[in-house]
């Protein structure tokens, strides 16, 4: 990175970083597309569950970066969101029968509303006061599932379990291949929709809070509206990822959506590379073949093993994966020149 | 070391009788299901060794050291154990992922001792649509005995049904004019403790003259005890975990009121429950359990409490032995290990089932005397007994005979 980013004068919690950078180029993105879709093709039932899971964890992550990349605002509460769109979508499949595709719009409409209601009283905080609150939201949210008031729809501690859906139109595919290349259509407009949110008018209010909160706002940005704004989006993706982490794991309990997962999603964001769209997926690789990297070292010092990998990471490349890319780049750049 | 020799040598005898009365032709034939070879039997497990509940991974450690203790002794019927255990940190969805990856990448013939009531939710119907057995697993809920919806689960431990039937059975035969008050926590557990007492009292549930439930979220309970003293019980039962149970006798002692006290084997702990609440207000405080404690020195020269140490010894000698996880895991791969060598040669899925569903009064050297496993096709819950204990001077000392909670027809 260049030294003038080092430079420290009441240096914002986030870096800038500029929208072009936010993106991979044509090439890329078709070949990560490419092999995004050819690999189920030729592994088990279960790689393609973990890469289910992969893509999953990548949109929440993906959310996370709109939030703090995009906005400048910090969130330790995503585990609540998510926790809210998975209990939604597997209480209308369970309880009202529904289609397990017409749940996912409207967990993300009901996270949605919740994110926005939840930035209001948010607006007030920022920095480090935001994150504290974002993290009584994490922590509250296990309880608040486990109430009796609540017991009939949630199925209290015991949760509830989720019916997989088969491949539509008789589909010679397992029910693991077609969750798969469903999940998949919805992060690619998930993705496509958040660069071009970005890139738009809206985006680049976000970014102008960013960089400079009263810079933004004597451009006539809206300070309080795009502040929530973010906040909405950012949970009601949060709540898609839910509901297809419901439908994929075939089970909600209050325990799945504890604090680890929001710090979890929160660690995907920073390896992946704050603001770095497609780094979302390195991230979220990260936080679920990570941890069973370290299982293998060692099961009794497995967290040990863990904060030291982490530890390496964040010592050896601090930006994330968008370093890696970006010196990839330069050396490809340098090899086409000779 | 009599006992075990002994066992094997019934056991032994056993698979003649078998192989005698189902013919020579079916067992002398080697049948395996994916998992299991003429070298091999590879076993999957799933335990918190990090996360809020790894103090559990204690559990997962001795099961290990059981089955590396068979290995070095020559195998089952000549097959070495390989023991795959993955860590889920108590979380339901990294459970189903490590669930998959043990059934289809590991390629293992069964899932044992699994833990954790949520976590054996979320991987109970996959495993049963696959067909591969999750014997044993390691919680106290009573859902795990449903062999019509779930045939290829099986529970251990006593379910908490089965232990507040047995306080029900104690108080009707020994307390037969009392009343009595509960407290329980509001959640599977203390709904499950207060479920078997109504069932237990279902002749006469007005017996039961108050009910009180608490949050796990609540800092004290004394407002709770205090309550249940305005009903005027003879009797008071804890359902609660070791914190509240503490607190809860210790409010006793403070009220100066001695009811029968009666705590569920969950807080029956000497070391996080009696010694908290203070040892006076302890005394006579009733409980129940199925498995030796480790620290009570009545068991000093017992057969099955010196295999016990001569394995912590040899193979876990880090391990803290009054860690009644250590019992428990040791305990459940003792099980195991009886089912597998009860298989013989056919190592299918199937018939790792039907073992498992015809084990007869099996008796093992970690379980008190007199408590037994048993099941049958339509009985998937191993331990029904338990008995009854009471706090006197520093410890529990165990009274009366061995209770069954089995019902016949449930």
């Amino acid at each position: 990175m260049s030294a003038a980013e080092e430079v420290v004068t009441e240096a914002p919690a986030v870096e800038a970083v500029p929208k072009r950078a936010m993106t991979l180029g044509y090439g890329t993105s078709l070949a990560v597309l490419a092999a995004l879709i050819l690999i189920p093709l030729f592994v088990k039932n279960f790689i393609i569950f973990q890469m289910t899971m992969l893509l999953i964890y990548g949109l929440a992550v993906l959310a996370l970066n709109i939030l703090t990349g995009g906005s400048g605002q910090f969130s330790l509460g995503q585990s609540a969101f998510y926790a809210v769109g998975a209990y939604t979508s597997a209480i209308l499949m369970e309880h009202a029968g529904m289609n397990y595709a017409l749940t996912l719009p409207i967990a993300g409409l009901i996270c949605f509303g919740f994110g926005f209601l939840f930035g209001q009283p948010a607006l007030r905080l920022s920095g480090v006061y935001l994150a504290l609150a974002t993290f009584a939201l994490a922590t509250a949210m296990p309880q608040l599932l486990k109430l009796g008031y609540f017991e009939h729809w949630t199925g209290g501690v015991q949760g509830l379990v989720v019916t997989k859906p088969d491949a539509p139109f008789g589909l010679p595919m397992g029910q693991d291949m077609w969750l798969y290349y469903f999940t998949l259509a919805v992060s690619i407009a998930i993705y496509v929709a958040s660069v071009n949110l970005l890139r738009s008018r809206s985006g680049r209010a976000f970014m102008a809070i960013r960089d400079n909160e009263i810079a933004a706002s004597a451009m006539g940005v809206d300070v309080a509206l795009y502040k929530t704004l973010a906040f909405g989006v950012s949970a009601g993706i949060t709540g898609v990822a839910g509901g297809l982490g419901a439908i994929a794991v075939q089970f909600v309990a209050p325990d799945g959506y504890t604090i680890t997962l929001a710090i979890s999603l929160f660690l995907g964001m920073v390896v992946g590379g704050v603001g770095w769209l497609p780094g979302s997926i390195v991230g979220s690789a990260f936080i679920i073949f990570v941890p069973n990297i370290a299982e293998s070292i060692s099961k009794g010092l497995s967290g040990a093993v863990f904060g030291v990998l982490l530890f390496l990471v964040i010592f050896l490349v601090p930006h994330g994966a968008r370093q890696v890319a970006i010196v990839a780049q330069q050396l490809i750049a340098k090899l086409k020149k000779n | 070391m009599p006992t075990p020799n002994r066992r094997r040598i019934a056991t032994a005898l056993l698979g003649l009788a078998v192989a005698a009365a189902t013919g020579s032709s079916a067992s002398a034939q080697k049948k395996y299901d994916t998992g299991a070879s003429d070298t091999e039997i590879k076993i999957g497990n799933i335990v918190p060794y990090s996360g809020p509940a790894s103090a559990y991974g204690v559990v997962g450690k001795a099961m290990a050291a059981v089955f590396r203790k068979v290995n070095d002794e020559g195998g089952i019927n000549g097959r070495k154990i390989n023991f795959i255990s993955y860590d889920d940190a108590y979380s339901p969805p990294k459970a189903v992922e490590q669930a998959r990856k043990l059934v289809e990448s590991d390629e293992v013939l069964l899932l044992f001792g699994t833990l954790g009531t949520a976590s054996n939710t979320a991987i109970q119907k996959y495993l049963n649509a696959k067909k591969v057995p999750q014997l044993f697993v390691a919680t106290g809920a009573t859902k795990w005995n449903d062999p019509k919806t779930f045939p290829w689960t099986m529970g251990w431990l006593p379910s908490y049904q089965s232990e507040s039937r047995i306080y029900a059975k104690y108080l009707l035969k020994e307390k037969p004019a009392a009343k009595v008050a509960v407290l329980y926590q509001n959640d599977d557990m203390g709904k499950d403790y207060l479920k078997g007492l109504e069932d237990g009292f279902a002749s006469d549930p007005a017996r039961i003259v108050g009910k009180e439930s608490y949050e796990v979220a609540e800092p004290t309970i004394d407002s709770h005890v205090v309550r249940l003293k305005s009903a005027n019980p003879d009797v008071i039962i804890f359902f609660t975990t070791p914190k509240f149970g503490a607190q809860a006798i210790k409010k006793l002692g403070e009220m100066s009121w001695k009811p029968v006290t009666i705590v569920s084997n969950v807080s029956a702990s000497t070391a996080t429950v009696m010694r908290p609440a203070g040892l006076d207000n302890a005394q006579g405080v009733i409980s129940a359990a199925y498995a030796k404690d480790a620290s009570d020195p009545q068991w000093k020269d017992d057969a099955g409490m010196k295999a016990f140490d001569e394995l912590l010894a040899k193979y876990m000698p880090d391990t803290n032995r009054v860690d009644s996880s250590a019992m428990t895991g040791y305990n459940m791969a003792t099980t195991m290990v009886e089912v597998l060598r009860r298989c013989g040669d056919d190592l299918t899925r199937a018939n790792v089932m039907k073992q498992a569903a015809s084990l007869k009064q099996f008796a093992q050297g970690g379980l008190l005397p007199g408590v037994t496993l048993s099941t049958g096709p339509s009985d998937f819950q191993p331990i029904e007994q338990l008995q009854l204990m009471q706090f006197k001077g520093e410890r529990w000392q165990l009274f009366g005979d061995v209770i069954s909670a089995e019902i016949v027809g449930n």
